[in-house]
């Protein structure tokens, strides 16, 4: 079933980010769902479906249902899902399948965490290790930066990325995130300290590696048709696909090419649309390899070719394609499943327009691309400001 | 050194891999129905779900297809092995398996470099870890 042009994205809402210590995970996904309420001019009493994802600083049993006791709601729809990063995009396909299906009518989606305060950074660090395999990769004291330093080795050996290159990804996030009013980080990166940082896992350093942020994210869909009637002005879904390859990075079939080429080739189909008629890319950044990989995976340069793509200004606000405008996982937020939320949140804002120096101009078109585990769970989503 | 490591995590899966390397040998599964070879031990092949598996021992040679090197210790318990090796071994049968590198030289380790099974004693058992191949 083609979804395009069936379901609209009408609210999205951001809790406070950063630290944030007054607030559990589920306050911050609360203030976020309000906040993405307000924006969709809807009433409480309009969300008959609820999809979330998961959190390690409240590892709650049924977080779906958890959710919506929370928030008072009684939905007809409801669920957790969890398939790491990729979460939100793939609970939007959901949503976006249930809706034009007739199971639901409006689907709240949120996820978050209290990553900064909930727990402390050696916890953090020790709970994420979960993802890795628990009998066969973690008797060896591999860490999640680990496995993303071995993918971003294999890059380098094959196609000549360097150091810089990688660096340039997180010079890149932290320039767009000084543009963003609600970004965790408020002060300037410069490749020199990218470079001078605390070295974690070969050749990553801290400033490759995401945030440990207190913060929820929030959208709201419906179908097209109900969209019409709203105040706030619809974002369409155009196209959108996902694709698994493994859960381990033992088990992944190569370290260069990954399931984002299948996943972003399904959303293009969907679409009608190919790499060229995207105006932005929201990418996942939880390590700056991870852009770089979906660049090329997703069609935008050839493989072997995103290094010099970023380290040429294209990906930035100005260039030829914008990536991360609100400074991504590296420098806006990250806390479990909402890193990749907010993507969708900010390719929503920039599709309606009007955020001033951040703001890409003649925005219509933009693609979003969430993954999960080690570039495990793919799922890209193509949305674009007009039904095509 | 690897008195507080972890010790390997014995399942249905997994007992007669661990009991092998306790023994010092590296077996791997073999599909007796379409011949594929896995690593990661399971119920059934992954190729074509097959039940019927047979374990085989592996020549414990191989090469590094990627590696980092660790600096910041993800537990408490590798704090004192920092900075140490982990990388990905594609084995000459094969199938790829993590582990670290260890003895001479193994923080100067490239991809592509030739290794070979070793075993580090954990509690009452033992993991596979890999070694330089000498010239
Ligand atoms: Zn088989």
């Amino acid at each position: 079933m083609s979804l395009r042009n069936k379901i609209a994205i009408v609210g999205v809402g951001e809790s406070d980010i950063g630290k944030v210590p007054n607030m559990t995970g589920l306050g911050l996904n609360a203030q976020a769902a309000k906040r993405a309420l307000d924006d969709a001019g809807l009433k409480v009493t309009d969300i008959d479906g609820l999809l979330t994802a998961y959190s390690f600083t409240e590892p709650y049993f049924m977080l779906g249902s958890v959710m919506c006791e929370y928030l008072g709601l009684k939905p007809r729809y409801n669920a957790s899902m969890v398939v790491g990063g990729a979460s939100p995009a793939v609970m939007l396909k959901h949503a976006a399948e249930a809706i034009a299906a007739g199971h639901a009518e409006t689907v709240l989606i949120c996820a978050g965490e209290n990553r900064a305060s909930g727990q402390t950074r050696d916890q953090a660090v020790a709970a994420l290790l979960a993802v890795g395999h628990p009998y066969f990769e973690q008797p060896y004291g591999p860490s999640i930066p680990g496995f993303y330093a071995m993918i971003a080795q294999r890059h380098m050996a094959e196609y000549g990325t360097t150091r810089e290159h990688l660096a340039q990804v997180a010079v890149t996030a932290r320039r767009h995130a000084l543009l963003h009013p609600n970004a965790h980080m408020k002060k300037p990166l410069a490749m020199e300290d990218v470079l001078a940082a605390k070295p974690i896992a070969d050749p990553l350093g801290m400033f490759d590696c995401c945030l440990l942020s207190d913060a929820g994210g929030a959208f709201i869909v419906t179908s097209a048709e109900r969209a019409r009637d709203l105040p706030s002005r619809p974002i369409y879904l155009l196209g959108i696909g996902e694709y698994h390859t493994h859960e381990h990075l033992l088990c992944a079939p190569s370290l260069t090419e990954f399931g984002a080429s299948v996943s972003g080739q399904a959303a293009y189909a969907m679409a009608g649309l190919g790499p060229s008629d995207m105006d932005f890319a929201e990418l996942y950044d939880c390590f700056t390899i991870v852009p770089l990989i979906e660049l090329e995976e997703l069609g935008f340069c050839k493989r072997g070719e995103s290094g010099a793509f970023y380290a040429d200004g294209k990906a930035a606000i100005g260039g030829e394609l914008p990536v991360n405008t609100h400074g991504g996982m590296l420098s806006h937020a990250h806390a479990g499943a909402a890193g990749g939320l907010f993507g969708i949140v900010e390719a929503v804002r920039q599709l309606r327009g009007g955020l001033g120096p951040r703001q890409v101009d003649g925005a219509e078109t933009a693609l979003v691309h969430n993954e999960g585990g080690i570039l495990s769970s793919h799922c890209t989503l193509i949305l674009a400001n007009q039904q095509r | 050194m690897a008195d507080n490591l972890p010790p390997p995590t014995i399942n249905a899966d997994s007992a007669q891999y661990w009991e092998a390397a306790r023994r010092e040998k590296l077996v791997i599964r073999k599909c007796r129905a379409c011949d594929a070879l896995h690593f990661m031990p399971r119920a059934v092949c992954p190729s074509c779900w097959s039940h019927d598996l047979e374990w085989v021992e592996a020549t414990g040679r191989g090469k590094i297809h990627s590696f980092t090197i660790i600096r910041r210790a993800p537990l408490p318990a590798f704090v004192d092995r920092v900075p140490y090796a982990v990388a990905l071994i594609d084995l000459s049968e094969g199938p790829r398996m993590m582990a670290n590198i260890v003895g001479e030289n193994a923080l100067n380790i490239r991809i592509g470099d030739e290794v070979e099974v070793t075993f580090e004693r954990r509690g009452e058992g033992a993991v596979p870890q890999f070694k330089l191949l000498s010239a």
